[in-house]
């Protein structure tokens, strides 16, 4: 418990009035914990991880942890994140998502985000559900299942994220429950510290707004069916595809050494630098001496900036 | 300075090349575009020179995708800028209102085409006037410049980030598809011999920051991440400190500000460009590459005997209502040809309050106004 109590305080903003803006039984603060303990066993400085989250339930997540936060605009949080890599490639850019932000909205940010390879961190709480808006049908919501826009049934079929992620090129692929939350600590960690677009799917419950309408109980009972519904990939390895059907594998699904983005615009830089030398372009070194200057300067007003 | 003061540079250019020039003498160092004509050289040539000064160029999936990028490369600290055109511009709406909530400098280039819809790809056209000042959303101030030629392709895109720095406020530069194609030749000057702004940095010990506190400027002083300063950027409406509120008086506190800081520095962003209009009975009010084809009718005008003036407006938003207003009043009648159907027209009408008479020559099939059209019609006022 004492753990516990050092890890709140070092990683919960003090000066954010909670609570937090979630349902008691929400799958969300389960997720929250294992996102410090994962970031706190990677050893990184809270100054050198951002935190980007989307619009929705998960989208909240930032304004609770003392990092560098940034709240995005639904589905683009991959893109703003791609952005702040590129700049500073030195921070840790974590990107928390929903099913709803990564897969419909921004579905197209993801798989691009995911074929670049890039390296980031992403996050998607995979609750079947748009929690916040009251419950309407999402890319991952089941066929059949009833939402507050599929009341005769859904007839829409689900996204599997995490095989979307493999299929689209990403580094490392993977998936947990909240239900497993050791697992999901250790998942967490490991795309942490994975170079390239490592990808955690977290399937969570939302028995507000998904539950309710789908007679599959409260928080503990809808914790009750991840735990029967999730395979361990070793396991779910050995067994007839037939006793697979309506569960998912959880764990590492893909872990592959591919070409990282930043590593390969360092070889673009380089190419650039030696045609710039071979066609003349002497203003290249104004252009950076000039930055230098600036950076210099800058340094020196920051002392008398009126504030 | 030890750095050797060599003179600027003659240079031939296209007016969107001559963009990418302003851009790297400005600083700026991340690029993140969607290729689109009329636009698209800007993407070409950013891919090539940025990386040669360490600088940051990716083709994103689209237009959205790449104001994202542009935000949270700004918000790492780099000066950054994408390009693109009508369809483009539009897609880009959203993130242009988080750029202006959040106070994230960046400046957007639209380089103006045919609408609506995908319209007249390879036309020229100033359709994107009103949509450039409240295409996002929700009630915002916003900075709007209008590019002529090229040599103002490459000075206004410097003052753009300038003014994007000094204001934290994302800046449009409203190009068009003749000024962007247009090659003559510029004068390059020297980085040295350059005004270049930065954003203000906090200079307090991380635990004094208050992100978004007001002062004296109406601008907060802006911390890249990763520096120590660790804080809340969100698209809500936020208090001081970043975090979302729905408190009454934190609202009205933000959204004033958002406002107070564009407006009390108006002086500072309003420019126009005045020629003959001391002793002018008409004038003509114009901008973008219109107002080429206006300089040339009224020198024309003058020859005849006409006592006509030109009136460029290069800060199209905030409108530069100080500066213009006192020469509507001077005037019998004023003419604003624009490649539209009139939404520059209908600001300065309704800036003119029905006092002095306003005609209109508006052009919407693709091609440009000439010299001779509004000749005619100064002729005939």
């Amino acid at each position: 418990m004492a753990e516990a109590t050092k890890l709140i305080h070092k990683y919960l903003r003090h000066d954010k009035k909670f609570p937090h803006v979630w349902c008691p039984g929400c799958g969300n603060g389960i997720l929250l914990g294992s996102l410090i303990r994962g970031i706190d066993r990677t050893g990184i400085e809270k100054d050198d991880i951002v935190i980007v989250s989307g619009i929705g339930c998960s989208g909240r997540l930032s304004v609770y942890v003392d990092f560098n936060t940034l709240h995005t605009t639904h589905g683009r949080a991959l893109t703003f994140a791609t952005g702040i890599k590129l700049a500073n490639p030195k921070l840790n850019v974590i990107v928390i998502m929903g099913d709803g932000d990564a897969t419909a909205i921004g579905g197209n940010h993801f798989i691009h985000a995911a074929r670049r390879n890039l390296d980031l961190t992403a996050i998607v709480v995979n609750n079947n559900i748009y929690g916040m808006t009251g419950g309407q049908y999402s890319p991952t919501t089941p066929y059949g299942a009833m939402a507050a826009t599929a009341l005769y049934g859904n007839i829409e079929h689900a996204f599997s994220i995490a095989e979307l992620a493999v299929m689209a090129g990403a580094g490392m692929v993977s998936r947990g429950t909240v239900y497993h939350a050791a697992m999901l600590d250790d998942l967490i960690e490991k795309a942490i510290l994975r170079r390239g677009f490592a990808v955690v799917e977290v399937m969570s419950h939302c028995h507000i707004q998904y539950g309710r309408r789908n007679q599959m109980g409260d928080a503990v009972e809808m914790l009750r069916l991840q735990k029967e519904a999730a395979v361990r990939a070793e396991k779910a390895a050995q067994m007839p595809a037939e006793e697979m059907m309506g569960r998912y594998t959880i764990g590492v699904l893909a872990d592959r050494e591919l070409p990282v983005y930043t590593e390969e615009y360092e070889k673009v830089r380089k190419s650039a630098k030696e045609m710039m030398q071979l066609v003349g372009k002497a203003e290249s070194g104004d252009l950076k001496a000039a930055d230098k200057r600036r950076k210099r300067e800058a340094a020196g007003e920051a002392d008398n900036a009126e504030i | 300075m030890t750095a050797k003061r060599s003179p600027g540079r003659q240079v031939l250019l296209q007016g969107n090349e001559a963009i990418v020039e302003g851009a790297l003498a400005a600083g700026c160092r991340f690029f993140a575009g969607y290729p689109i004509t009329p636009a698209t050289e800007i993407s070409e040539v950013m891919s090539y020179r940025l990386p040669a000064v360490d600088g940051t160029f990716i083709q994103m999936e689209d237009e959205i995708a790449s104001l994202g990028a542009v935000i949270g490369a700004s918000l790492a600290g780099s000066k950054s800028m994408t390009a693109t055109s009508g369809p483009g511009f539009s897609l880009m709406q959203e993130n242009l209102g988080f750029a202006c909530i959040a106070e994230v400098p960046c400046v957007v280039v639209n380089v103006m085409r045919g609408g609506p819809s995908t319209g007249l790809p390879t036309n020229v056209s100033q359709g994107d006037v009103m949509q450039s000042r409240w295409g996002t959303h929700g009630d915002h101030p916003i900075i709007v410049l209008a590019a002529s030629t090229t040599q103002d392709c490459f000075s206004l895109t410097v003052r753009a980030f300038n003014l994007s720095e000094k204001y934290r406020t994302p800046v449009i530069l409203l190009a068009d598809e003749v000024v962007a194609h247009t090659r003559e030749k510029i004068y390059l000057p020297h980085p040295e011999e350059m005004e270049v702004i930065d954003r203000i940095r906090p200079n307090m010990p991380p635990d004094w920051y208050i992100p978004y506190e007001d002062n004296s400027r109406g601008v907060p002083p802006m911390s890249p991440f990763g520096e120590g300063y660790r804080y809340h950027v969100t698209g809500l409406v936020h208090d001081v400190r970043g975090f979302p509120t729905q408190r009454s008086e934190e609202i009205v506190g933000f959204m004033n500000r958002l406002f107070r800081k564009i407006n009390q520095n108006f002086f500072d962003i309003q420019q126009i460009n005045e020629e003959m209009t001391e002793d002018a009975e008409v004038i003509v009010i114009a901008y973008g590459s219109v107002s080429r084809s206006a300089r040339r009718a009224v020198r024309e005008a003058r020859e005849r005997g006409i006592k006509a003036g030109l009136v460029q407006l290069i800060s199209l938003w905030p409108f530069p209502r100080q500066a213009v207003e006192p020469i509507l009043r001077q005037v019998r009648a004023v003419l604003v040809p624009e490649l539209n159907m009139g939404q520059m027209s209908r600001e300065i009408k309704r800036v003119n309050q029905g006092q002095t008479r306003i005609e209109t020559l508006n052009r919407i099939d693709g091609g440009l106004i000439g010299p001779s059209e509004i000749l005619t019609r100064l002729l005939r006022m």
